[in-house]
């Protein structure tokens, strides 16, 4: 159950968008969320639809694989919508007892319910196309610049710890996910219970699962550390990549693409 | 010259209470003499708790000696100065697959300790290609390290070792937590480095049957080392091994069982091929 | 009384079932299992021997087919299943990454008190298994996480025998111990099942484990059983064993091989002993 969250895992293919530079998908996500929350109309909505289908049909991970990271979060997304379609103040449509549909809500509710559904899709398809060490190897030169302030201000931003922070939680998030399953399954099987009972019931009761969760991730940490001095690690300083960023031609293309998508939105944003 | 050489080794782990007063010493190595050649293949063997991986973390420099000196490939090991050196001359590869992959790919991760070591880019490729090659873990370069088997973990592992280009390389326990196919396949690939890279190896282990080719065991307990020699010379101290908690593959303990019995098999049987052509020889000379 | 404490009957379990992903883990399976029995069960990893035991304690739910514990059907609407899981008893692999409590007392004592007995039922339960599991008394009042990597093994699996299981499943046992480790585990838990006479299924991939304990060994290949009985039968198809990726004991392979030589030999010999025994009987001692 807990293994179908597809958010932040890699999806290994060779397609275009594979092998686009971390910083153009970074870019270019950047740009997908803004537009996502500044559409106001149905035509821009469509361009963004189109421009997202696109990418999903160049990436060539299977849609259903993206859908698959939607599970977990439908309940939320059906309250949401719910929570937009009754409560907005508006032309009432339907009524149904006390509760009312007006047309700004369901206007609401189908912007809001979309633009999270895409959302959720769109960073997918950065994260399921960009292994996570090219995702922090990105975030890390983009963010360079911090670190080269930092210098001169003489404040230490850590951009190179974080980074790898980061990838080391990314590594390590689906075999916690995994963990997790194993460790609740045990308890289960020793009559535990955590699915029934009020809020502070099924909290206490998801004791027997956190505290051995913890444990293992100390341990796993401690082997990690002793595994990375083992080969040497010793900070960003002095470090080389095997693949270092640079842009390619078709880097170039992609920017320029990037640019004229945003200039024809905010074109079209003007005129409509 | 010997790779490495370790001298009245002596590691002990204070426990201090908050106030930094020494609560307890626990010895883990106690004056520990060892010597490995080049290109040798050399197994230790003990228990849980017998200081075998406290040995092997001091041959990486992640633990330096209380008392005693260590020397890997002349330099001691104390020494600050050579902790990256002695790291990148003598690898070492770990017990737990999961906890010692530190990339989300492959190859990226064989690629992890070249990048410490600042190679050049181009470089890095080349040793990454042929780490990987060496234990038939190429194809697999850009996959998860999620979907393999425990076995290609491991092997993962040896190849991340393997692009510091190493002149030595020390396993600790490799095969505790995985199954006998997973086991056999680290082993073959441990023996194929020995064999045809000529990189020396220092195998550490519980299991018996898995330092029969070595060319030199060393049997550890409480931190002291308690039998060394030939594998044969230590498979025949069956009830030395069994006192010591440490069992020896069935072979050996039927050959071991019948000679009790009064049956004259020869005293250093590991093979079944070798006991079953003992006991023809015995059963067609009784005939005669 | 019916004494078939477990039957499957025709279950399969499948992997995403109806898309391209569709694994079937267990293949049209049909097993009984007797009160009082200790089987072994191995495979290599993969064959489906951890899916087969976590459908027997109703952790996993067959797609397909239907399991009676006690003559009662497992899958019944108005089933307790929480209750069968305290009567079916599993002890994972790695028990010891279960451990949560302050102490390791009050660790065992949470099965107990999931199935809802009063506190002094608890502690009985408790002291029980922990006597049972040869743990030093010394130890009740620490902490879970200072004990040895086999004390703690021992503590995990008192977690699990204070429900007293009538069943009691073990998925590799001895996984990561050392040889002292695992002989003292084995040994526990074929005392207990002499003791009491718990019905015992250990899960493993070595043969010789198994081969020296138990007395029905069933193999699993591709989800499902490619062997089931007596370990002297399960590895006489040796060769077979070979191609599924296990392996008989080695003594197994000695007394073929002196057959094969032309001596006059039964070659049935699991252990050690059997062995030195038709050994000594061929050369006449």
């Amino acid at each position: 159950m807990l293994r179908e969250i597809t958010l932040g895992q890699y999806y290994p293919a060779n397609s275009v968008l594979h092998s686009l530079d971390p910083r153009v998908k970074l870019f270019g996500t950047l740009v997908y969320i803004i537009t996502l929350f500044s559409f106001d109309n149905v035509p821009l909505f469509a361009m963004i639809l189109i421009a997202l289908i696109g990418v999903i049909k160049l990436s060539k991970v299977p849609f259903s694989f993206m859908v698959k990271g939607l599970r977990s979060i439908i309940m939320l997304l059906v309250i949401a919508g719910l929570f937009n379609m009754f409560l907005t103040p508006g032309i009432t449509l339907v009524e149904l007892g006390p509760l009312k549909i007006t047309d700004v809500g369901l206007i609401n509710a189908i912007k809001m319910t979309s633009r999270m559904v895409m959302l959720i899709i769109g960073t997918s398809v950065m994260t399921l196309t960009t292994t996570p060490n090219q995702l922090t190897a990105g975030l890390e030169k983009s963010l360079g610049f911090l670190s080269k302030f930092g210098a001169a201000i003489n404040v230490d931003f850590h951009v190179h710890d974080i980074a790898m922070i980061m990838s080391i939680a990314l590594r390590f998030i689906p075999v916690l996910i995994e963990e997790t399953d194993k460790i609740m399954k045990a308890q289960m099987a020793r009559g535990a219970d955590f699915e029934t009972g009020g809020l502070v019931k099924k909290a206490t009761n998801m004791v027997p699962l956190l505290v051995p969760l913890f444990v293992s991730a100390f341990r796993r940490a401690t082997d990690l550390a002793y595994a990375m001095e083992a080969r040497c690690y010793n900070g960003g300083e002095g470090r080389t990549k095997m693949r270092p960023l640079t842009y390619t031609s078709l880097d170039q293309r992609a920017y320029i693409c990037l640019f004229m998508y945003i200039i024809l939105f905010y074109a079209v944003k003007a005129v409509l | 010259m010997a790779i490495i050489r370790s001298k009245d080794l002596v590691h002990e782990y204070i426990r201090r209470d908050e106030a930094g007063n020494v609560e307890s010493i626990q010895t883990a190595l106690d004056h520990v003499d060892l010597e490995v050649e080049p290109g040798q293949f050399i197994s230790i063997l003990g228990h849980n708790g017998s200081g075998k991986s406290t040995f092997a973390k001091h041959i990486n420099a992640l633990l330096t000696p209380s008392e005693g000196v260590l020397w890997v490939d002349g330099m001691n090991t104390s020494d600050d100065e050579y902790t990256f050196a002695v790291r990148q001359t003598a690898g070492m590869v770990f017990q737990n697959p999961d906890n010692q992959i530190i990339a989300s790919v492959v190859d990226e991760d064989v690629a992890f300790a070249p990048e410490n070591m600042g190679v050049p880019s181009d470089e890095i490729v080349q040793r990454v290609e042929k780490a990987l090659k060496m234990v038939g873990m190429y194809k697999y370069r850009s996959h998860s390290p999620n979907k393999l088997s425990g076995g290609q973990k491991q092997r993962v592992a040896i190849a991340g070792v393997m692009a510091m280009q190493p002149k030595c390389i020390i396993l600790d326990e490799p095969t505790a937590m995985l199954d006998p196919d997973g086991r056999a396949e680290v082993l073959r690939a441990v023996h194929d480095l020995n064999r045809e890279k000529g990189i020396t190896v220092i195998l550490i282990t519980h299991y018996m049957e898995e330092v029969v080719d070595s060319d030199f065991v060393y049997v550890m307990e409480k931190g002291k080392v308690i039998m060394k020699g030939k594998p044969r010379d230590i498979f025949t101290q069956v009830d030395e091994l069994k006192s010591h908690g440490l069992d020896v593959p069935q072979v050996t303990m039927l050959a071991h069982e019948l000679r009790k019995s009064g049956v004259p098999l020869p005293e250093c049987i590991l093979t079944r091929q070798e006991l079953v052509a003992s006991l023809a020889k015995i059963k067609n000379g009784g005939h005669e | 009384m019916n004494d078939n404490i477990l039957i499957m009957d025709h279950v399969s379990y499948k992997y995403s079932p109806d898309t391209a992903y569709e694994v079937k883990a267990l293949d049209d399976v049909s097993l009984t299992i007797k009160k009082g029995e200790f089987i072994g069960i191995i495979g290599h990893t993969g064959s489906g021997k951890s899916t087969l035991v976590q459908h027997l304690n109703g952790l996993m739910r067959a797609t397909e087919g239907h399991i009676y514990f006690n003559g009662q059907d497992i899958y019944d609407k108005d089933y307790d299943i929480r209750s069968l899981r305290t009567q079916v008893g599993m002890v994972f692999q790695y028990p010891e990454h279960q451990l949560f409590e302050t102490t390791v007392f009050k660790d065992v004592q949470f099965g107990p008190k999931n199935q809802g007995l009063d506190e002094k039922e608890q502690i009985k339960r408790a002291y029980e298994a922990l006597t049972l599991v040869k743990l030093p008394d010394e130890f009740y009042l620490a902490s879970p996480f200072e004990l040895s990597g086999g004390q703690k093994r021992r503590a995990a699996i008192a977690g699990v025998i204070a429900m007293k299981p009538s069943v009691l499943i073990l998925d590799e046992p001895t996984a990561g111990l050392d040889p002292r480790g695992r002989d003292e585990i084995l040994g526990l838990i074929s005392d207990m099942h002499e003791k009491r006479g718990d019905t015992v299924i250990l899960v493993s991939h070595s043969m010789e484990d198994v081969a020296n304990y138990v007395d029905r060994i069933i193999v699993m290949d591709n989800g499902r059983p490619a062997y089931d009985g007596a370990p002297k039968d399960v590895f006489s198809h040796y060769k077979e064993l070979e191609k599924m990726g296990l392996a008989a004991p080695q003594v197994t392979y000695v007394m073929n091989d002196l057959k094969a030589q032309g001596f006059d030999v039964d070659t049935s010999a699991t252990t050690v002993e059997e062995a030195k025994e038709e050994i000594l009987k061929m050369l006449g001692r």
